[in-house]
């Protein structure tokens, strides 16, 4: 199972990066949305899938799941739903200001 | 006694909450918030004795014992860097009104300015690798609101980069946190310590250490990672920028001192040189990007990047001069870069442009001005008797203890060419032929007044060296022994 969710990650990872190459700002935004799902598949992987109990307030319970890769999914989880829809925003603004969502464009020079 | 360390998140925190309600009385406003500001400077002064004297204090918020709940740890190292951000703050909120519209003002601005102070504060904090990660959230999320603050065309063009960059470098943040946990098996950067120096693996630790240290390097602008930054930093308003220049990148280097002297020196002959390395490099290609910039807020923003340069180095070179040449180049640069910032500002504002080949002769009508400029100057480049010398002879000698010559000839030169971008700033700003333009004298002493009392600091942290030297010392010292951290939060601390 472990297998199986770190390729999954790891070809979210490979789709994110190839998005936020690309020229058009809707894209890199999909980019950013998918690589944080990348990293949270990642650490929800990383303290083990599947290890039997709850991680419950009971004496003398063996092999339950841990809890803090959890409570930092969520943590993280969070906070990147709140930077994107900034970033939505924020790209929504940029581009009717500038008139353009094509990053080659919106390189800018020294003087302005 | 242990809930002080609460304090230099709480004081910020509450300030922002308690000024976003005031944001429509704007005078009302800036009075609380210089107030705010003073007590602020005032409180972290008091603690930081208060640690110097009875030793550090930590928090165990929730009454979670160490390592299972989330600690916050003052030592002398984040007090100090606390502090030192302090002053940062009230000087900006005393040079404000001057430069930030009315609009603007009542638009939140102080409330932001108080958050990404809370960020930065909790990331200098905190004991534990996560939490460091949350923080550096809240202030980038205040960081955000800060760069569009006003909206213009070229503010959205360049915030976009800033936003996608820093939001990329936090995920891989997340992925190098959850790689650790999966190698050590916790987060909390004492028993990370512990368990790293006790650690069988060290090629994965090394691995993982290079994967976050990419991520600091680019939240801290290190080579090859700082393309991002000049640009973005100026096209805020002045104040923002001393805020940005001043605390961001040196949150990505204190992150880099505290992890790598703590947890990740299980090889240190392969991050010793990818310090080493990167640190020179940064140096030089930063002072080339100063040198080929026009425009006076570009060469400050340019100018940050060298220094960050050295205290790569002096990290790589770890031994007791380095890391206090460190820590000194840290706490000095964070309040010179705040002030060249400000004057930066304050020259655009009084020649109506930024670019440097059309200013001139502004010495006769800003004197007072231009000399604080060329002094700031001399501090970058590290002229005796100010404060950037200081820092930088503890890195030539620590350097020099370590056999790196290559590295001192690097720093030397690097200093040079900053006093040349610098002094030539100066020259075409200051001195030949050019309309003088006038200005309305007392708006411009408003401007000077809080770079002034940066520029105050500078100095003494020149000239007084003998009064800090032996604290910074300490630390380096302490952060060469990592035991004394683990014990510090494991074991006592209470």
């Amino acid at each position: 199972m472990e297998i199986i969710m770190i390729v999954l990650a790891g070809i979210l990872f490979g789709f994110a990066v190839y998005n936020i190459l690309q020229k058009r700002l809707l894209r890199i935004i999909i980019g950013t949305a998918l690589l944080s799902h990348a990293a949270h598949l990642f650490i929800l992987t990383m303290g083990k899938l599947k290890r039997g109990a709850a991680p419950v307030l009971v004496d003398g319970t063996e092999n339950y799941t841990d809890p803090l890769p959890q409570a930092l999914i969520l943590t993280s989880i969070v906070i990147s739903f709140g930077v994107t829809s900034l970033l939505l925003v924020l790209a929504y603004r940029a581009v009717k200001t500038n008139g353009t969502d094509n990053m080659e464009e919106l390189r800018g020079n020294d003087h302005d | 006694m242990t809930n002080f360390a609460i304090l230099p998140i709480l004081i910020p925190f509450l300030a922002g909450i308690i000024l976003a309600f005031t944001h429509n009385r704007i005078l009302l406003t800036r009075r609380l918030a210089a107030l705010f500001a003073l007590v602020h400077l005032i409180t972290m002064g008091f603690l930081l004795y208060k640690v110097l004297i009875d030793g550090s204090i930590v928090l165990e918020a929730g009454d979670w014992i160490a390592p299972y709940g989330i600690i916050l740890v003052l030592d002398p190292l984040s007090t100090l860097l606390v502090l030192t951000t302090s002053i940062i703050l009230l000087a900006v909120v005393w040079y404000a009104p001057s430069s930030v519209s009315e609009e603007q003002e009542s638009f939140y601005f102080y409330t932001f300015v108080f958050l990404l102070v809370t960020g930065v504060s909790g990331a200098f904090v905190t004991g534990d690798l996560f939490n460091l990660f949350v923080f550096f959230e809240v202030l980038l999320m205040a960081s955000y609101a800060l760069i569009t603050h006003g909206g213009k065309k070229v503010q959205l063009r360049e915030s976009i980069k800033y936003v996608l960059i820093n939001l990329f470098s936090s995920m891989l943040f997340v992925t190098a946190v959850s790689y650790i946990y999966a190698v050590l098996g916790t987060v909390n950067m004492a028993q990370l310590a512990e368990r790293a120096a006790a650690s069988d693996q060290p090629g994965i630790i090394t691995t993982v250490a290079i994967l976050l240290f990419f991520v600091f390097a680019t939240k801290g602008a290190a080579f090859p990672l700082y393309y991002w930054m000049p640009h973005s930093y100026i096209v805020p308003n002045p104040v923002v920028s001393a805020l940005f220049g001043a605390l961001l990148t040196k949150v990505g280097v204190y992150s880099l001192l505290r992890t790598f002297t703590l947890i990740f020196h299980q090889q240190p002959e392969i991050i010793d040189q990818l310090f080493i390395w990167v640190g020179n490099l940064t140096m030089l290609l930063g002072v080339i990007g100063a040198l080929a910039s026009r425009n006076i807020k570009l060469i400050v923003a340019y100018n940050i990047i060298p220094a960050i340069g050295f205290m790569l180095v002096g990290i790589g070179i770890f031994n007791h001069d380095g890391l206090s040449g460190s820590i000194y180049y840290l706490l000095q640069d964070m309040i010179v870069k705040a002030a060249l910032f400000l004057l930066a500002g304050t020259i655009a504002a009084a020649a109506g442009t930024s670019d440097i080949n059309k200013m001139g002769g502004m010495i006769r009508s800003h004197p007072v001005l231009g000399w604080m400029f060329f002094v700031a100057g001399l501090v970058l480049a590290g002229v005796p008797p100010f404060s950037g010398f200081i820092g930088k002879l503890l890195l030539v000698r620590g350097a020099f203890e370590k056999g790196e010559a290559v590295t001192v000839i690097i720093m030397l030169l690097t200093s040079l060419l900053i006093l040349l971008s610098i002094v030539r700033a100066f020259i075409r700003i200051f001195w030949g032929e050019g309309e003088a333009i006038k200005q309305q004298k007392r708006h411009n002493a408003r401007r000077l007044l809080p770079a002034g009392f940066l520029m105050l600091f500078t100095v003494f942290l020149g000239v007084g060296a003998e009064a800090i030297l032996p604290t910074v010392q300490q630390i380096a010292d302490y952060l060469l022994n990592p035991q004394a951290y683990i014990d510090l939060v494991l074991k006592g601390g209470r």
